[in-house]
């Protein structure tokens, strides 16, 4: 996997010290005549003519802080996939403001510290506009303070609600993908009038999951059930059993989510820990993203309930741009890799790529956003936006973005397993993920 | 849950861990007591194997058992050849020194590491287990009708887990018997003893130093392989069994095998139970701080000689 990455990866070298000498006076005279036969040529040829229209030929350095290793390595790759494919399609239908998006990337290592490290190695020695791209809660609270000091706009792909929530500053958006919050309060009816009323939960032990912990049990206490037991799992554990015993005895619904390379022993060993009398279980996807769902060991969860951010196979109802965007990315309708169907994606997640960078063209387009001078005006620019109807930039579903919490909201969808296959049983409206605003980022200074 | 099942699920789980530990642990132990180095790089032989196991079991179509007895026979070897290749190359070169060979062994540690994810990638692999059936364990309960059976929710395990338990058994008394009654176990321990004496009595201490190292590599690997269908093969993996090998190793008394077993199934053992029944943090939480007090009132270790 770490092959085809580099393949897809373009690293843009700082220049070296010789490319900055003065030219002298003859090489001077060539470039100018090469200049002028480019232009020539460009005002004839469609090819060159792409990006006639740019005030400035140089790129536009979009920075992806990516998890290429560490725990969110799997997640890594296809961000990184569904990022190139993004690019590559902004880039086929003229760029941004006529410029070509070029994406230099990082590996962060899922790691906090390295993170911010990386953020300040994109805005200052790779000299990108933007930043983008972070999933992990950990490593984008660990970096957004750095962007904030940097002054560089920080666009995450996270579902953390440390972005609504007021955490974090004015430079950090996240206007491609829900937060938690909004996600486990439009499932709360769902899992309580459909699945029972005692819950347990087992999540990641860090924010991500403690975002799960505060806002599902507020959720379902405000529906009338309640949460029997919180079994936190530290991201990097890699046996599970042992945890399973705290499951009270009277608990009628599970409600899983982990993250980290052991989510398949993680939902194996339930399995194995239930046998044939397993409770009503209710789980989000991340517990089993780019895994596939036909790995021994994962029969049990047949008639098992997932949450889904986009439906990894392609469902009965499935729309025009969900047909364009997958085959665009290069995933089958068994949300798998086309060239290896043993490669399962993190469908569930990795849209949130795909539309944070449409919504960055946008932005910078409507704020006629020339160079680093005007980061302020092209957060101004996203923060007005709001409606973003369900299109082939927005392949998940429409969206209503909130510029005053820097937060986007959507439809969620819950799938069954049915046959090995998840299969959508509830689309959840934009309206039941809302939730009072907690800041105004506006108001802070740029 | 009731008191009973918690116990046995506890036991069972810290049978589990002690079965691996005790084979890894035995590795870093051996090559302690005869080679006097102390590996670092030791949990990284344990994440090849396991590596290894997948890319081997990968190969085969078919039954799954085929390709994990493949994994099991083919696995060690190779990474014994890494461990005896890395000897020759590094630990030879720099004389068994024991400040430097912790250096070299670091700087192995993250070479493996790293030439991992290069060529194998971030990912977790799994291998399926040659067999997997879950068994429910009944208790025995008083009602009305006098004795009779229940099942417990969520006390079982699977065959594979007893099988790990069984074959850790058996290679624990294959190296005990390689140890005492054979003739390159004499050598070994006559190298642990005195190397400049085994030198002078003509045992080709170099040799013996290479096949020790080897060894040791070889039963990390197989700890690896014997975990992989449980848990997956990953680049990352090696690290929390490397401390708890050092726990082992330390707590058992280093160079000491009966010391090494007992001391993994009192690790594994009290890790299952303290995290089933408060949690594994505290459970790592009182395993270090054991060590601190074996170091403190038997610094040789509960089976160490004194002066070794």
């Amino acid at each position: 996997m770490t092959k085809s990455n580099s393949d897809h990866i373009k690293i843009v070298e700082t220049p070296t010290i010789t490319d900055t000498k003065q030219p002298n006076r003859r090489q001077a005279i060539k470039t100018l005549a090469a200049t002028t036969t480019l232009a020539a040529v460009a005002s004839t040829t469609p090819l060159f003519g792409r990006y006639g229209q740019a005030q400035s030929a140089e790129p536009i350095k979009i920075g992806f802080q990516v998890h290429r290793t560490g725990i969110g390595a799997a997640y890594g790759r296809w961000y990184n996939r569904t990022t190139e494919a993004a690019v590559k399609k902004i880039n086929d239908e003229g760029g941004i403001n006529g410029r070509e998006v070029q994406i230099v990337a990082e590996d962060d290592g899922t790691d906090p510290k390295r993170g911010a490290e990386v953020v300040e190695k994109l805005a200052t020695q790779h000299g990108c506009d933007i930043a983008f791209g972070t999933l992990f809660s950990h490593v984008v609270i660990g970096s957004a303070p750095r962007a904030g000091e940097l002054k560089i706009p920080y666009f995450v792909v996270s579902e953390g609600h440390h972005v609504a929530s007021g955490m974090l500053n004015r430079y950090t958006l996240q206007p491609g993908i829900t937060d938690v919050k909004s996600q486990v309060q439009a499932m709360a009816p769902f899992v309580n009038s459909t699945l029972g009323k005692k819950v347990t939960m087992i999540y990641p032990d860090f924010a991500f999951g403690h975002d799960h912990r505060d806002y599902f049990s507020a959720a379902v206490e405000a529906q009338g059930g309640k949460v029997v037991a919180k079994i936190a799992i530290p991201p990097t554990e890699s046996s599970f059993t042992k945890y399973f015993p705290k499951i009270p005895r009277d608990t009628e619904v599970i409600y899983h989510v982990m993250v980290g390379p052991a989510v398949l022993t993680f939902v194996k060993e339930m399995g194995e820990f239930f046998g044939n009398s397993r409770p009503e279980i209710f789980g989000f996807i991340d517990s089993l993203e780019a895994v596939d769902l036909a790995s021994p060991g994962l029969e049990f969860l047949e008639g098992t309930y997932f949450w889904e951010g986009n439906p990894r196979y392609a469902q009965a109802n499935q729309s025009d741009f969900d047909k364009a965007y997958r085959a665009a990315v290069g995933v089958d309708k068994n949300g798998a890799s086309i060239s290896d169907s043993k490669d399962v994606s993190t469908y569930a997640h990795m849209f949130g790529c795909w539309e944070t960078l449409h919504i960055v063209k946008a932005g910078m387009e409507a704020s006629g956003y020339a160079g680093a001078g005007d980061r302020a005006k092209l957060i101004e620019a996203v923060e007005a936006m709001n409606s973003m109807p369900h299109s082939y930039a927005n392949p998940q579903g429409a969206k209503e973005f909130n510029g005053k919490t820097h937060q986007t909201f959507g439809h969620q969808y819950i799938t069954r397993v049915e046959n090995g296959r998840l299969v959508l049983a509830h689309t959840t409206s934009i309206a039941d993920t809302y939730y009072p605003d907690e800041v105004d980022y506006t108001t802070q200074s740029f | 849950m009731e008191l009973v099942p918690y116990l046995i699920l506890g036991l069972l789980e810290g049978l589990v861990t002690a079965a691996v530990l005790s084979l890894m642990a035995l590795g870093l132990s051996l090559v302690f007591g005869v080679m006097r180095v102390v590996n670092v790089a030791h949990g990284e032989f344990f994440m090849v194997g396991a590596v290894l196991a997948w890319q081997i079991a990968s190969l085969f179509e078919g039954h799954p058992a085929w390709g994990f007895l493949a994994a099991l026979l083919v696995a060690p070897p190779l990474t014994a050849c890494i461990a005896v290749a890395a000897n020759q190359l590094v630990l030879k070169r720099i004389e068994y020194d024991p400040e430097r060979t912790i250096v070299a062994t670091i700087g192995l540690l993250y070479i493996i590491q790293q030439v991992t994810l290069m060529t194998y990638g971030p990912d977790a692999r799994p291998v399926e287990a040659p067999f997997n059936q879950r068994l429910s364990i009944p208790l025995v309960e008083w009602t009305e009708s006098g004795l009779s059976l229940y099942w417990p929710w969520g006390l079982g395990t699977t065959t594979y887990k007893l099988a790990v338990i069984m074959a850790a058994v058996m290679l624990l008394t294959g190296i005990w018997i390689l140890m005492t009654r054979t003739r390159s176990g004499l050598l070994m321990r006559a190298t642990q003893l005195d190397r400049e004496t085994a030198q002078a009595f003509g045992i080709p201490v170099g040799r013996v130093y290479a096949t020790v190292f080897g060894l040791g590599a070889a039963l990390a690997a197989l700890a690896g392989v014997l975990i992989v269908p449980i848990q997956q093969a990953h680049y990352l993996m090696g690290h929390d069994p490397l401390l708890l090998s050092f726990i082992v190793v330390i707590i058992g008394g280093l160079g000491s095998l009966p010391g090494t077993v007992v001391a993994a199934l009192l690790i594994g053992i009290s890790d299952g139970m303290i995290s089933v029944f408060f949690s594994p943090t505290l459970a790592k939480i009182i395993a270090t701080l054991g060590v601190a007090f074996v170091l403190i009132f038997m610094p040789q270790g509960l089976f160490g000689k004194r002066g070794l």
